[in-house]
């Protein structure tokens, strides 16, 4: 006899839960991206999709064109991505702090679309494969679904990567100094603290994040120019949940949004696509700072 | 200027700017090695505004800075400190994200010579038993000697002090004056912006007395009994 949970059985929960962890894994490590920098930069990253893109994209060509492997392409890309990210900030988004967020926001929005638009032009937009590598071939059955090896890696990846971040920036000296400049740059400034060079680097960190996710979504979901974009609304509606500039927030958040997500899929599958934007007004009515966020 | 031993910072025709409003009109000072000088004046009188000019927070500033024989009016901020230079602002600065520790250890060391964690701690017993607490969870007096303690660490010879005493009950006050005149006698260099009279005139070596953002008079303490009805005047007081 099956074993069932509200009429739904078991078995098809836990499968859309596990489907639901691997998309908040994705979600979380892009949320945090996008925490980091706002946290710092008081920049709303649009270009972060693009940038999620881009990681895919620059694994793909540099497997399809150089033959480079999939380990070192998880390295490189992220590499490529954050190099981007750094040229954007010391090129363009350094001139626009001291005006408006708008303008920020405007510049990266911008940018998003000349990316997206370049790569539609250059590959279309029907999508090109990433071979899953050799060694992720296969799977487990876990009794109530399939779990593809690659999947497994994927979600043991991504909580790692947000997690060492997290550690690093609540628990370490160079973490100490980006608390410090999200609160008052110009104090830490007049300790002796290279400010502009932290901004800087901290922006090429939280790009190379996306650049990561990219890599790893490259397997899965089909290389697109346009993945990124579908992606990115949602993980806006993540980090406002979780509360703008919150690190653990953001992480927290991310997986238990794919979670809720995956769960919708089975007891309504007809809302789960606005599932998270539904939190979303929620939270922005009841605690407009986010769930992990402080009142300014 | 007034004839010091070795000059350690000195400021020639300082002018300073909050975007259109001009706040200092031409500072000039100089401070030798190991002297403890106050700038006195009214609230508005420039006295935060100039400390705030040397440290490279007021962005928009003339004439001349030099710390330690090194020209630091073009200088971006981070590059002020390292001429060996701390700043301990009004509002005191904690930083709320970062334990009572955290905030103690934040400022990089500039030079050898700083003090360690432990002769800090045994200076300021509270802030050890405190240490893992947020910041700004501490008492006004203990998030006051935090900013002092914190750059003790740098190796920083010259100290801009700014209201150290401001909101303060009289037995802190009074730990600060100990601790202060305990860092002038290790040979610490300090600028010490103050409101509470009685306070400097216990401590100091010299005082400038600062009105519409310029020097207008300046006093050795042992002239001051002397002098001290012009400068109720000056003060308001």
């Amino acid at each position: 006899m099956m074993i069932q949970v509200f009429g739904v059985p078991i078995q098809a929960l836990l499968g859309q839960l596990l489907i639901g962890l691997i998309n908040g894994s994705f979600y979380a490590i892009l949320s945090l991206g996008l925490a980091i920098i706002f946290g710092l930069l008081n920049i709303i990253n649009f270009t972060h999709g693009a940038q999620y893109m881009l990681g895919a994209f620059a694994a793909w060509m540099s497997l399809t064109y150089l033959g480079v492997n999939y380990w070192v392409g998880l390295i490189l890309a992220p590499l490529i991505v954050g190099a981007f990210g750094i040229l954007m900030e010391r090129l363009m988004l350094r001139r626009l702090y001291h005006l408006d967020h708008l303008y920020g926001l405007l510049l990266t929005f911008g940018l998003a679309l000349v990316l997206e638009g370049v790569f539609r032009q250059l590959y279309g937009v029907s999508g090109l494969s990433y071979t899953i590598p050799d060694i992720f071939q296969g799977g487990v059955n876990l009794g109530f679904m399939f779990l593809p090896y690659y999947r497994a890696w994927v979600i043991v990846a991504s909580l790692t990567v947000c997690f060492a971040t997290w550690f690093v920036i609540e628990r370490t000296k160079l973490g100490a100094y980006l608390r410090a400049a999200t609160e008052n740059p110009e104090l830490l400034q007049a300790f002796g603290v290279n400010v502009p060079l932290m901004i800087t680097l901290t922006f090429g960190y939280g790009v190379a994040l996306a650049g990561f996710a990219g890599v790893l979504a490259a397997p899965i979901y089909q290389v697109t120019p346009v993945m990124g974009s579908n992606l990115i609304i949602v993980v806006f509606a993540v980090v406002v949940i979780g509360g703008m500039g919150s690190i653990l927030g953001s992480i927290v958040t991310g997986i238990a949004l794919g979670l809720i997500e995956g769960m919708t899929k089975v007891f309504y599958p007809e809302a789960s696509g606005v599932v998270v934007f539904v939190i979303m007004a929620l939270v922005l009515l009841l605690r407009p700072a986010g769930l992990f966020g402080r009142e300014k | 200027m007034h004839e010091v031993g070795k000059e350690l910072l000195r400021v020639v025709d300082l002018h300073a700017y909050y975007g259109e409003s001009h706040v200092l009109h031409g500072i000039d000072f100089n401070v030798g090695e190991g002297e403890l000088v106050t700038l006195l004046g009214r609230n508005g009188s420039g006295r935060t505004s100039t400390l705030k000019s040397i440290i490279g927070l007021i962005p928009k500033r003339s004439g001349s800075v030099i710390i330690n024989g090194h020209e630091a009016i073009n200088l971006p901020p981070y590059k002020i400190a390292p001429l060996g230079i701390g700043y301990c602002p009004e509002e005191r600065g904690i930083f709320p994200g970062l334990t009572t520790e955290e905030n103690l250890l934040l400022p990089p060391v500039l030079h050898s010579g700083g003090m360690t964690l432990e002769e800090i701690y045994a200076m300021f017993p509270n802030l050890k038993e405190r240490r893992a607490a947020q910041g700004t969870r501490l008492s006004g007096g203990e998030q006051q000697m935090l900013a002092l303690a914190r750059i003790l660490r740098t190796g920083a010879r010259l100290l801009l002090l700014d209201e150290v005493t401001e909101g303060l009950a009289p037995v802190i006050v009074e730990t600060m004056g100990r601790v202060i005149s305990m860092l002038k006698e290790r040979g610490y260099t300090i600028v010490l912006v103050e409101q509470n009279f009685h306070f400097a005139k216990g401590l100091a070596d010299r005082h400038y007395v600062l009105e519409h953002g310029r020097i207008v008079k300046m006093i050795l303490n042992n002239e001051l009994e002397a002098n001290l009805d012009e400068l109720h005047e000056l003060l308001g007081v």
